[in-house]
């Protein structure tokens, strides 16, 4: 195994202090709830590094490779660490008969990142989700909480302008 | 405050103060799709302007869940006449206080046009799109406050739960929903009642009452709209399951995307809590029961009920093998009943109505009524609750009001990844499971999308199968691997390099792994696949043979050099002065369709 897996002081002590509580609080059995405490790290530390799963195999007392193949498994979960923007594109239907996938690699273009992989300038990390349900305004893009709804492929570039600017504020 | 009794619930149900006494009651849409157009913005705006003209008392604002006509939000329905306000911004606001709630006149410019007929319709009664459609599973969503448990004791609620805790034994509510035709609408089809006796028939000191939550179909939004709308009918039905089947835990699972429906869900088990609904001893009739919300993380696979399960004890969601069914084993090993959310939401209502008045909607085998979530290519898009046995031209051109530019409908995809296509000689079909799955097509969740002509069969049957071979927990071999080959056989397809035996292959490579896999996401997982191949065959046979154009093209006779279309090509690959004729460079073209969308004179001809 290598070294850096096993060594969590490299990990932020106020994060891990603040999971301790957490995982301190659960009742009943814990190991059960091992996606809970998934979402709550990643809340806390934006992603699942390795380290940290190691810690949290510690933490509830069980293997780190369950653990491991729960973050794998699931779609939500991140071992990578993300820009500060994370671009979703809805992959629906009602958005992909309206043209997502174009929108999506319209994207992928004008941040220079590959699908899921943060971007060079630490800004974006553009990725495609299922289904959000808001199939109303299809084709889907958010961006953190801000949704952006029958998004123009054309219209796209100004959106990642704004971003990129840093006055995504501005309609 | 706890209520101990029946009476005791009638008689809070008799003092909440009744909105009679105010003279306009606002319904302001708080669904997702309407929040995503900034409807919360909306509501606070309203809110503070009634206040501070001094309305509130003849006002009433209630921020409620999904008015279903998803497509024309933001929406306020304006009650008594239920004038509904279409597309209200933010700006809107001051002139609808002014005008409709202080001089008791309409806003005509908010009102909804009727695109079809190119009417405008006042009442929301009046519109198409609600017209024919028939709440029971939505029976609240969209008329009352979902954070507020008065909203829903007013509508009877948790009259069904005193009245089966206080007078039936679970085997009389057994018989009852068995009576009612009840089936799972979370695609199956099972019969609720019989799902229901296998669980009660099961000796164990623990049993379990699960609700699936994790409404995995792309492009279908009833479950979060009904957790949403009225979170109490959700919580209701589950503890009369609980009852019916003898589980004191109820578990909501539910999928971490939709974590705004996660907020008023909680809200109203606590409200549930302290009202003594949930908890011990309930109505005094020593029934215990409480819930507890249980988080998904991003997999479609969850959805399956063994899957859940697993998912629920902390472990990777894969399936499992049945028998054992989750009745007899299920979660923790012990006992459990899996339903889906649109399936318990018709729980209260049967109870409250009887049997035979649910069994009297439908068709002979499938009763009651079905939400569908239209959308793709139509006019109306929204939830659509719609007795068993519609047909489909009735929900996509009456209620739906067909294609927005009346272009012609070439499919209606039903089932999400799971389902097949529906084409036009089958329009006239009386929508129940067991016709969908005579046709090749399954009810799934409810989803029904709408595609018109310009739509790729293919590609779309490709779109499918990435999300299914993405999906796929990787657990049985057919499914693992076999729809990852035939995403590979659909993408050589469509990248036009592809032969005709591909299309035999994709046949037999389907067949078998419905016949072979695991669990129902495998079993299902080619028809999307075969089912457009049974249809649009040559649209499979154009890309096996190669003959497929893929490129835009702009006709000469019909161009008149605006220019327009060369400036919205994202490639710029659209060169021509103005006035002079344009041509596409073929190589550079995407076949975005932009150029498509912006030519005033129908010039860019369409691969």
């Amino acid at each position: 195994m290598r070294k850096e897996i096993l060594d969590t002081t490299t990990l932020d002590q106020e994060g891990l202090k603040k999971l301790d509580a957490y995982i301190e609080g659960l009742r009943g059995n814990k190991e059960e709830q091992l996606i809970h405490v998934l979402h709550h790290a990643q809340q806390i530390f934006g992603y699942l590094p390795k380290n940290l799963q190691w810690y949290i195999a510690n933490q509830l007392n069980m293997p780190s490779a369950k653990v491991n193949g729960v973050v794998t498994f699931y779609s939500l979960f991140s071992e990578e660490p993300r820009g500060k923007y994370t671009v979703s594109v809805c992959m629906g239907t009602a958005c992909f008969v309206k043209g997502a996938e174009k929108v999506l690699d319209r994207i992928l273009e004008l941040t220079k990142s590959e699908k899921g992989k943060m971007s060079d300038d630490g800004l974006f990390t553009v990725q495609d989700v299922r289904c959000i349900g808001a199939c109303g305004l299809a084709p889907v893009v958010t961006i953190n909480e801000k949704v952006y709804g029958n998004v123009k492929i054309n219209e796209v570039d100004d959106i990642i302008r704004r971003y990129k600017r840093g006055d995504q504020h501005a309609s | 405050m706890r209520v101990e009794s029946l009476d005791a619930l009638k008689k809070w149900k008799s003092k909440i103060p009744s909105t009679d006494t105010k003279s306009i009651r606002i319904l302001a849409c708080a669904g997702t799709s309407c929040l995503s157009s900034d409807s919360d913005l909306l509501i606070e705006r309203l809110k503070e302007q009634i206040e501070k003209r001094g309305l509130d008392t003849k006002v009433e604002l209630v921020r409620t869940g999904c008015v279903r006509l998803c497509g024309q939000g933001p929406l306020l329905l304006m009650e008594p006449e239920e004038i509904a306000y279409v597309k209200v911004h933010l700006d809107d606001v001051d002139e609808i206080v002014e005008k409709h709630l202080e001089n008791g006149e309409t806003v005509e410019r908010l009102l909804y046009t009727d695109p079809k007929k190119n009417e405008i319709i006042k009442a929301a009664k009046d519109m198409d799109f609600y017209k024919k459609q028939k709440r029971i599973a939505l029976l609240n969503c969209g008329s009352i406050d979902p954070w507020n448990i008065e909203h829903y004791i007013q509508n009877d609620g948790y009259e069904a739960l005193a009245t089966v805790l206080l007078e039936k034994s679970p085997k009389d509510v057994v018989e009852i929903i068995k009576k009612s035709g009840l089936r799972g609408r979370g695609g199956g089809g099972f019969s609720t009642g019989m799902k229901w006796g296998f669980t009660l028939q099961e000796k164990s000191d623990e049993k379990y009452m699960i609700c699936n939550a994790d409404e995995g179909d792309p492009g279908a939004f009833m479950d979060r709209s009904i957790i949403e709308g009225d979170p109490h009918a959700l919580i209701e039905a589950m503890v009369i399951g609980g009852y019916a089947t003898g589980a004191k835990e109820g578990l909501i699972y539910i999928r971490a995307e939709y974590a705004t429906s996660i907020e008023p869900l909680r809200k109203a088990i606590e409200d549930a809590r302290k009202h003594g609904f949930l908890g011990k001893d309930i109505f005094g009739s020593g029934f215990d029961f409480d819930i507890e919300i249980k988080l998904g993380a991003g997999a479609f696979v969850c959805g399956e009920e063994t899957a859940l399960i697993h998912s629920m004890e902390g472990l990777r969601g894969e399936p499992s093998t049945k028998p054992p069914f989750p009745s007899q084993k299920g979660f923790r090993g012990k006992p459990s009943t899996v339903n889906n959310v649109e399936t318990l939401a018709n729980i209260p209502v049967i109870l409250r109505k009887g049997a035979e008045w649910f069994a009297s909607i439908g068709t002979e085998d499938s009763k009651g009524t079905k939400v569908f979530a239209l959308a793709g290519n139509v006019r109306n898009i929204g939830l659509v609750e719609v007795p068993m046995g519609t047909t489909f031209r009735e929900i996509v051109f009456e209620i739906g009001g067909g294609h927005p530019e009346d272009k012609d409908i070439k499919a209606i995809q039903i089932g999400g990844p799971s389902g097949g296509v529906i084409t036009e000689e089958f329009f006239d079909t009386p929508i129940d499971y067991d016709s969908l799955n005579s046709i090749g097509a399954m009810m799934g969740s409810g989803g029904m999308i709408v595609m018109d002509e310009d739509s790729d069969m293919v590609e779309i049957a490709k779109f499918y199968l990435d999300f299914t071979q993405d999906e796929s927990c990787g657990k049985c071999t057919p499914c693992r691997i076999g729809t990852k080959r035939m995403y590979e056989i659909l993408e050589r397809l469509t990248n036009m390099e592809g032969e005709p035996e591909d299309l035999e292959r994709l046949r037999t490579l389907g067949e078998n792994i419905q016949s072979s896999s695991l669990c129902g996401l495998g079993q299902s997982a080619p028809n999307p696949v075969l089912s457009t191949m049974e249809y649009f065959a040559e649209e499979y046979e154009a890309y096996a043979y190669r003959t497929k154009k893929t490129k835009y093209s702009i006709d000469a006779e019909k161009c008149i050099g605006c220019t327009k279309c060369k400036r919205v090509c994202p490639t710029d690959c659209i060169s021509g002065d103005v006035r002079q004729v344009h041509v596409i460079d073929e190589s550079e073209c995407i076949a975005c369709g932009a150029c498509y969308d912006v030519c005033p004179k129908d010039a860019i001809i369409k691969p």
